[in-house]
């Protein structure tokens, strides 16, 4: 076993890049809220992007390590301590055994992940390790964690090993880890803001929607109610409406997509949600901006502004070129040392 | 004899950066559900890179691409790319007969705490408690799609007169095994999760469970009757499925 749950926060589970190909069996796609942070966990471990992490929500476990662990903590900043010394986001940490891992305040976001070298060793349901809580797939039993688990972790690949070594270099200290003296660029990290202007598509039934909501989406701000959850962001603020009434056949539906049920209330579809729906679709969040959505606190405030698929993707391109430029760094620091 | 389709009458509209939907008109017929299933199978036997997986609905299929993968790294333009793949593609569609459908029964208990809001949906129809619940469990239904939560049906058929709009806001919790209505549609829930259907009963069996090796009950294509049965075949029949 490598590490042992001693208390499990309010939804810390196991998590990868979600169990693709089997919408059409209503099994949704699912995975980490905020899979680029997911992504640059795993690299900076050594770890293949699509290992099992962990995901901690707002209110994190307590973690007990048996044996010395190279691990990384990023996404939400939720102070993170071992020992009680606060330890660094975004670099890789060995951690020693027997130091105990834990959170405090929830400062700046809601999803903190947690790679270990090797990635978490739980049974692969329909392809993936990612709970999915509401059909109870995946992750461990596909539940969250309970005090009193034990977790293990896969085999590390050379990559991990290496990146051992490098930080053995750094002189014997007393303290219950060892940081990496290095970090990637901050220009390379998630922006993570309490309130947002989230870049979006226009939806397919923008047009519906009456001329005064057509224009609300993206001037006004909507705050994030507590009501939501890896499911469903849902919103409030003004009142969005469609020129007439309409009962639409459901269609796919996926995570970004801003549905707007009869009350007015928009709702941003989200990691877990549903295969397909029938709520009208205002606009759809862009994919490179998904990390930051995913982030933003119940209260927090959230604009939308539009832009063209072309700028979308884009967008997205950019932030796969800077994950290769973390990854090649990376390699390169490795093969130096 | 299958028919070629010269030259389908279809949309293709993006939705997001990463998604198109494939539109084949607005109501829903046997005809569109076999021309969105001919698609489908051609997208199956034809796989491109960077096509990550589609979603057949009523009128509609939904492709799912990765624009890193189709622009070639941010050389081309990922949306263009697409959609010379995909008019290749439905050049090759040939809509086939349907197959002779298999017949799954499904036994419901209407009403009470199973199915809050039969009072509703009777109010709302104009129609009596017992004829909504004959209406309902008296018409064989086409399976149109699997979608929404693993397993869960898209029923094709139901009598209009049952038409009943979705709640204004969505249960926050809905049982598993739940019967519902929303609009011209009906459905069952098979696991518990949200959602803003009229819920008029409920059926003891699993529609989907993952350790089975078909963990969906239902598949695209069956046809389902309701059987309405009173509240203690309901609980034996649940005991015996648990």
């Amino acid at each position: 076993m490598s590490l042992t749950v001693l208390k499990p926060g309010l939804l810390t589970t196991v998590q990868d890049l979600g169990r693709k190909g089997h919408q059409r069996q209503g099994v949704v796609v699912g995975g980490a809220m905020d899979k680029l942070a997911l992504r640059m966990a795993n690299l900076l471990v050594g770890n293949d992007e699509n290992a099992a992490v962990l995901e901690i929500t707002m209110v994190g476990p307590e973690l007990l390590f048996e044996h010395d662990t190279l691990i990384a903590l990023t996404g939400a900043d939720l102070s993170a301590s071992i020992n009680e010394q606060p330890v660094r986001l975004w670099r890789p940490l060995l951690i020693k055994a027997g130091s105990i891992l834990s959170f405090g305040r929830p400062v700046l976001g809601n999803y903190t992940y947690l790679a270990l070298a090797g990635g978490i060793n739980v049974d692969a349901s329909m392809g993936s390790r990612s709970t999915y809580l509401r059909a109870g797939l995946g992750g461990l039993e596909g539940r969250a964690l309970r005090a009193g688990d034990t977790l293990a972790k896969e085999e590390a690949k050379a990559e991990s090993v290496l990146l051992l070594s490098d930080l053995l270099l750094h002189p014997k200290t007393d303290s219950p880890f060892i940081e990496a003296s290095w970090s990637p660029e901050p220009e390379l990290l998630p922006a993570y803001q309490p309130a947002p202007t989230l870049r979006a598509l226009p939806g397919l039934e923008f047009n519906c929607f009456t001329e005064n909501s057509r224009e609300y989406i993206w001037q006004e701000k909507f705050k994030v109610s507590t009501q939501s959850d890896r499911m469903g962001c849902r919103l409030q603020g003004v009142s969005l409406s469609l020129t007439e009434e309409m009962e639409l056949l459901s269609t796919a539906v996926s995570y970004g997509m801003v549905q707007v049920p009869p009350q007015g209330d928009p709702i941003i579809l989200m990691a877990d949600c549903q295969t397909t729906g029938g709520y009208p679709r205002i606009a759809q969040v862009i994919t490179a901006d998904l990390p930051i959505l995913a982030q933003v606190q119940p209260g927090g405030v959230i604009r939308f502004e539009e832009v063209s698929l072309e700028e979308a993707q884009r967008l997205l391109y950019l932030l796969e070129k800077q994950l290769l430029a973390l990854r090649q760094a990376i390699l390169y620091k490795l093969h130096q040392s | 004899m299958p028919e070629i389709i010269q030259n389908p009458p279809l949309l293709m509209c993006p939705v997001g950066d990463a998604a198109v939907e494939l539109q084949f008109g607005h109501k829903i017929s046997k005809k569109i559900l076999n021309r969105i299933r001919a698609v489908a199978h051609v997208l199956e036997q034809q796989p491109f890179p960077g096509l990550l997986e589609f979603v057949p609905a009523y009128t509609t299929l939904t492709v799912y691409y990765d624009p890193w993968v189709l622009s070639q790294h941010g050389k081309l333009d990922a949306y263009e790319e697409l959609m010379l793949k995909l008019e290749a593609l439905l050049e090759q569609v040939q809509v086939q007969r349907s197959e002779r459908a298999r017949v799954v029964e499904l036994p419901v208990v209407y009403g009470g705490s199973y199915g809050p809001d039969l009072a509703l949906v009777a109010e709302h129809t104009g129609l009596s408690i017992n004829e909504v619940i004959r209406l309902h469990s008296n018409t064989d239904y086409l399976v149109h799609m699997i979608g929404f939560a693993p397993g869960f049906p898209y029923l094709g058929g139901m009598d209009a007169r049952l038409e009943t709009p979705r709640k204004a806001t969505p249960r926050t919790k809905i049982p598993a095994g739940s019967v519902g209505i929303a609009g011209a549609q009906t459905g069952v829930y098979p696991i518990s999760t949200p959602g803003g259907w009229q819920l008029i009963g409920q059926t003891p069996l699993q529609l989907f469970n993952p350790n089975r090796d078909e963990p969906s009950l239902l598949q695209a294509g069956d046809i389902v009757r309701f059987v309405p049965i009173p509240e203690s075949e309901f609980l034996a029949k649940k005991e015996a499925s648990a």
